[in-house]
């Protein structure tokens, strides 16, 4: 929400907030912000872009969140098709998998390239000389 | 006609964060993540039964030795063996997973065990020259479990535990009311490096991979 202000406190501004990939970069910014900008399912996204898929416990553990906690954010990267959970039986327990889809990977570089876009265009902003 | 009502306690939003901090925070995040996540996995199952193994072997053969230097001899060249197949086996998973082990994580590992290790060393050198080989065992498992239990802290749960596990076995080592003996102490390292290097490690592997 803080966020959300800023982001509309900058366009105010008339400030750049850098286009990605063919994105609109005032529309999609909001867009990014739904899906992968929550702390939570950033995280999420990260752990998985360096391992692939990890098991339930493991994500829970890293992040350092609560199993409700893990479960809520993690079906809403599921429903938007960034990560895809599997079941397995382990024994008597069931064994939860998460692993991030070709599209989680791409959202998620094309939240590093905004992201980068945004501290790129204040630099260039502040390096320019004020009239 | 009424005046406005005028707030006494006016609220104050608080300062706006700059859109460029927040990204900056956000690939921070990100990295941080990354990094964590990273070491996570790196430890190596198969690396830790092979550990395991070659303490029960040190064991076995450590009961052969004449004397005390011999018995000591044997556990630190049994040590060094471990410590190297150790750093083979997780540079090897990290490799496989496009990592390695030179980079943030591994380093912040090797930063978090080495000074147990070190000191455990220097310990080592200490009780040898007074005389008082009957506290070694005790003293390598207590500071090597500490250091498992710091360098694990991010990593699996298992690796903590164990860390916890050898910890244990050291205090037990340490205030065993048994005289000193060399087959004690070949028991309580049998136990602590062999037994549970091999427990966790089969875990791990099963678990997080060899």
């Amino acid at each position: 929400m803080a966020r959300n202000s800023a982001l509309r406190r900058d366009d105010a501004r008339g400030r750049p907030l850098g286009a990605v990939q063919g994105r609109h970069p005032e529309t999609e910014a909001l867009e990014l912000d739904r899906l992968i900008h929550e702390r939570v399912r950033l995280g999420i996204v990260s752990s998985l872009a360096v391992n692939g898929s990890l098991p339930f416990t493991d994500l829970r553990d890293l992040l350092g969140i609560t199993d409700g906690n893990l479960s809520a954010h993690a079906r809403k990267l599921e429903e938007a098709g960034y990560v895809v959970c599997t079941k397995s039986r382990d024994g008597r327990a069931t064994k939860t998998e998460y692993a991030l889809t070709a599209t989680g990977r791409r959202e998620l570089e094309a939240y590093l390239a905004h992201m980068e876009a945004i501290i790129e265009a204040t630099r260039t902003s502040e390096g320019e000389p004020k009239s | 006609m009424t005046s406005p009502v005028r707030e006494l306690h006016p609220r104050k939003d608080p300062p706006p964060v700059a859109l460029h901090d927040r990204a900056m925070d956000n690939l921070r995040y990100i990295r941080e993540t990354m990094e964590r996540s990273a070491s996570f996995t790196h430890v190596s199952g198969a690396g830790g039964v092979v550990m395991g193994l070659v303490a029960i072997a040190a064991a076995g053969l450590a009961t052969t030795a004449s004397s005390a230097t011999e018995w000591v001899t044997i556990w630190l060249v049994a040590a060094g063996l471990a410590l190297g197949v150790s750093v083979l086996f997780m540079a090897r998973k990290s490799h496989a997973d496009g990592g390695s082990l030179l980079t943030g994580p591994g380093r912040k590992f090797a930063w978090t065990v080495t000074p147990p290790l070190a000191a455990g060393a220097v310990l080592t050198i200490a009780l040898v020259r007074a005389g008082s080989i009957e506290m070694l065992p005790g003293m390598w498992l207590l500071l090597y479990g500490a250091g498992v239990v710091a360098g694990g802290s991010h990593s699996v749960r298992p690796i903590p535990i164990m860390g916890a596990s050898f910890m244990v076995v050291g205090v037990a080592a340490l205030l065993s009311p048994t005289p000193w003996d060399a087959t004690w102490a070949n028991v309580w390292m049998a136990v602590g490096f062999g037994a549970l290097h091999l427990i966790f490690g089969v875990i791990i592997w099963r678990r997080h991979g060899g």
